[in-house]
């Protein structure tokens, strides 16, 4: 049986030079990133902006939602943002936040069940009050940073600084990309979204810290290669590992998009891009970044002692 | 190290046999799985439908409600015998402040109100206990009485601790199943009602203080009058509870209160045939309540729930065998709620929905089949696609994936650990990563091959080279997912665990198992070169 090999063997493209393109165009797109996310800014579920969502199923045929509309104006909780959704009628309901507080919210909720009990059934029914969806914020924001910094910290102990601080870098890269996902797509950014953030995180370093670790054994072993020899050889030689994990990887999360239900879509979604942006960034980004932090200084004379070493033992 | 002793083989079959076999017994039928005493994984709210509430204890009325406690003990030590004059008894930035008139009573002032401080509950918080209240004399004969912070956060603790009782006795009265009940941060009260679908009834019970309380009416001045003026100093003018109607002055005086009841229960009034709610009070509360009703015959009294006057009859005999009934223009269904509140007793203080989340059965259903089809369709997809880049050894790949996600549902359900929709998002991103470990271990075995080694060594270096790599790239991810543990609620916390079991489960899978099965195929077929 002749097995599939996506990558073929002895493949020796030379990534590194690549950066010429690579850079500017992610450059681009972190800029345009900020710049979206100053003007447009991200479009924040009930999580973080606080408010009301109902989702409401009609008891039969299709919804009337010009009808819902109005109903829903009239109840005097600003304007509702109207929603359909799916093909066997339902529709979901927005209301903003509304002032006076955790009560308030709790009055949208009753009044528009009793508002459409006759018609409508309510399979999902969040409402979020001032003082959590700041917490959330909080929270949010700060699982992001602390993730961050605790995986710099794993890194700087696991590995030389220079590595630690390119991976690093080629996850910031990652997240501001996803962000751009965000800003892009008007997807809503909610609980969720940080949870595919945070795994993003994850697996972006997953995949860095696999050429990492071969960009250290490599150096150790040839001591006389540049810099940019040794980034190529080791892009390649793990290469085809990076393009098998990122295949099985993308093809489970394809199936949460395709049959995850709308649930969970949007945050399959999200994973899907992250899966994509995390590998071009492990071979494209991350990498080249050791040119610019000098790889070999400091850690040339260390290295010498271990690879000798190693040398003695082996036979 | 392609070595196994056939006890560690046994071992490893045993314990992945173990892990699948737990993990179906979730599929079986309920009572069989309770019957065995079977641990399982519980389904999320938002998977087996219901309501989550968070509830938030009004921390602002607690410290005011202190505070007015603390002013009347001033009042109460200084009035005592013998009297101490006082002047300017008043709140002040957040401090009860008195001026003692007299110079020569300051000393007996000053231990008066010393007694003031002492801890808050010394029989409960062995040897360290928390001083509420400190007493400050910033001029001579001018006391100030704070609260401690200290002291706040243990009435806090405190209060949610009571009302956690107190709110889990109002919701077993709506007889849902299994409602759950926990403590969330500071202040905060998390009430998870499976199956609930309109939560408005509990919602309702759960925003209500409930304090009842029995006393006499202020016939001195009409409500109308104080509405324009200020009402006598002992007195205070309440509005109906039922409607505009009905407001009346009443003393701060509290008779008898709801803590002394012992009974509640809603019913009919024979003549009337209106809803009341009847109630007993206990013998502390009979005994005062009769006191009280044969010296004032002929004077209304209020009954006051959550400082709103629901009636206010007029005497009209003693009142001495400690029973009684509330009339106030009920519902059926509003006398039932106020006899479950009265039995269930009075919050400490005002509770507040900060969130509330609500599915339907009919949605967690949907999500529940759709992320089954999802994680079917991923298993597929990832089986095949090992299985045509490895052969055989995608084969060894893929059983070890099988069990891999069994381990998953089996740690589930050992720590009877809660599957939500992001967890099972989680399991089957943890299929699409799991067998990377594998795919780590065979890459490096062909690197290994291309350097002309024997098979053996190949195998073997192919395990010992990848091993440091697997530790490090789970490692990273691991420390996402323990983060996002500690810092997410409610669904994504679900993520968070079925995905760092994913991680921890996929290293033993992966490494262990699939040697072992490298190591039994090698010695079975003898084999020259790899296979892929």
């Amino acid at each position: 049986m002749r097995l599939l090999r996506i990558i073929p063997d002895g493949t020796t493209f030379r990534f590194v030079r690549f950066r010429r393109y690579s850079y500017p165009i992610s450059a681009f797109m972190s800029l345009a990133t900020i710049a979206l996310l100053l003007w447009h800014g991200l479009n924040f579920g009930i999580d973080f902006k606080g408010g009301t969502l109902i989702e409401m199923q009609a008891k039969a045929g299709a919804p009337n939602t010009a009808h819902v509309r109005e109903v829903a104006d009239r109840l005097g909780f600003g304007e509702a943002e109207v929603q359909e959704f799916g093909n066997a009628g339902g529709i979901s309901l927005r209301f903003a936040l509304q002032p006076g507080g955790e009560a308030a919210q709790t009055l949208v909720v009753q009044k528009t069940r009793a508002a459409f009990q006759g018609e409508y059934d309510f399979p999902r029914v969040e409402s979020v009050g001032p003082r959590v969806s700041g917490e959330l914020v909080q929270t949010g924001t700060l699982g992001v940073v602390l993730s961050v910094v605790a995986v710099l910290i794993y890194l700087w102990f696991r590995f030389e600084m220079q590595l630690a601080v390119a991976a690093i870098i080629g996850t910031l890269h990652d997240i501001m990309l996803t962000m751009g996902f965000f800003v892009i797509t008007r997807a809503e950014f909610n609980l969720t979204s940080i949870a595919a953030i945070l795994t993003i995180v994850g697996y972006s370093l997953n995949e860095t810290v696999v050429v990492f670790d071969r960009t250290r054994e490599l150096m150790r072993r040839y001591k006389k290669m540049s810099t940019e020899e040794l980034l190529d050889l080791s892009v390649n030689s793990t290469l085809s590992r990076t393009a098998m994990t990122a295949t099985s990887a993308f093809l489970s999360i394809l199936a949460l998009v395709i049959f995850g239900g709308r649930a969970i879509e949007g945050f399959a979604a999200v994973m899907l891009f992250g899966v994509v942006v995390c590998t071009y960034s492990a071979v494209f980004i991350s990498s080249p970044i050791l040119i610019y932090l000098g790889l070999r200084d400091g850690v040339a004379i260390e290295a010498d002692d271990e690879s000798s070493a190693k040398a003695a033992t082996r036979p | 190290m392609l070595r196994f002793s056939r006890w560690y083989v046994a071992f490893i079959i045993v314990l992945c046999v173990g892990a699948v076999l737990l993990a179906l017994s979730n599929f079986l039928p309920r009572q069989t799985a309770d019957a065995l005493r079977l641990p399982r994984f519980v389904l999320g709210l938002d998977l087996q439908g219901g309501s989550h509430i968070l509830l938030a204890v009004d921390t602002l009325a607690l410290r005011k409600d202190r505070q007015e406690a603390l002013r009347d003990d001033v009042r109460r030590v200084f009035t005592e015998q013998p009297r101490i004059g006082y002047t300017g008894l008043a709140i002040q930035n957040d401090a009860v402040q008195v001026r003692v008139r007299d110079v020569a009573q300051i000393e007996t002032a000053r231990t008066r109100l010393q007694q003031l401080t002492q801890p808050v509950n010394s029989a409960l918080s062995f040897g360290n206990a928390t001083r509420e209240n400190e007493l400050a004399e910033p001029e001579q004969g001018f006391f100030v009485l704070r609260m401690t912070e200290a002291g706040f956060v243990e009435r806090v603790r405190l209060a949610v601790d009571q009302s956690i009782e107190i709110v889990r006795r109002r919701v077993d009265q709506l007889g849902t199943t299994e409602p759950s009940i926990t403590r969330q941060g500071r202040d905060r009260i998390l009430v998870q009602v499976p199956g609930l679908q309109d939560p408005q009834a509990l919602k309702s019970l759960l925003g209500q203080t409930a304090k009842l309380t029995f006393r006499l009416v202020d016939t001195s001045v009409s409500p109308e009058q104080v509405a324009q003026g200020r009402p006598p100093p002992d007195s205070e003018l309440l509005d109906a509870y039922n409607g505009d109607t009905g407001r009346a002055v009443v003393e701060k005086r509290v008779i008898v209160s709801g803590e002394d009841l012992i009974d509640a229960q809603p019913g009919f009034d024979q003549r009337t045939n209106e809803a009341i709610v009847s109630f007993r009070f206990n013998v502390n509360g009979s005994r005062r309540f009769a006191a009280v009703t044969q010296e004032n015959v002929g004077r209304p009294f209020a009954i006051v729930l959550d400082n709103k006057v629901i009636s206010a009859p007029v005497i009209r005999e003693p009142i001495l065998g400690g029973s009684g009934q509330i009339s106030g223009s009920f519902t059926p269904k509003s006398a039932n709620e106020l006899s479950i509140l009265l039995r269930a007793g009075a919050l400490p203080a005002p509770l507040s929905i900060v969130e509330e989340r609500t599915v339907g059965p009919g949605l967690g259903k949907d999500s529940i089949e759709a992320g089954k089809i999802a994680t079917y369709v991923a298993t597929i997809f990832v089986v095949c696609f090992m299985f045509i880049t490895y052969g055989l050894f995608g084969l060894f790949a893929n059983i070890a994936l099988i069990v891999h996600v069994g381990m998953i549902f089996a740690l589930l359900s050992l720590l009877s650990a809660t599957l939500t929709l992001p967890g099972i998002a989680g399991i089957v991103l943890t299929i699409g990563t799991a067998v990377d470990s594998n795919v780590l271990i065979y890459e490096r075995m062909r690197e290994e091959a291309k350097s002309g080694n024997s098979l053996v060594s190949t195998l073997e270096a192919g395990f010992n080279r990848a091993f440091a790599t697997i530790i490090d790239s789970n490692s990273t991810m691991a420390i996402a997912a323990l983060i996002l543990l500690f810092l997410g609620s409610g669904p994504v916390r679900g993520f968070a665990v079925v995905f760092l079991l994913g991680i921890l489960t996929t290293v033993v899978t992966a490494v262990t198992m699939t040697r072992m099965m490298i190591a039994l195929w090698y010695r079975m077929s003898r084999p020259k070169t790899l296979p892929f």
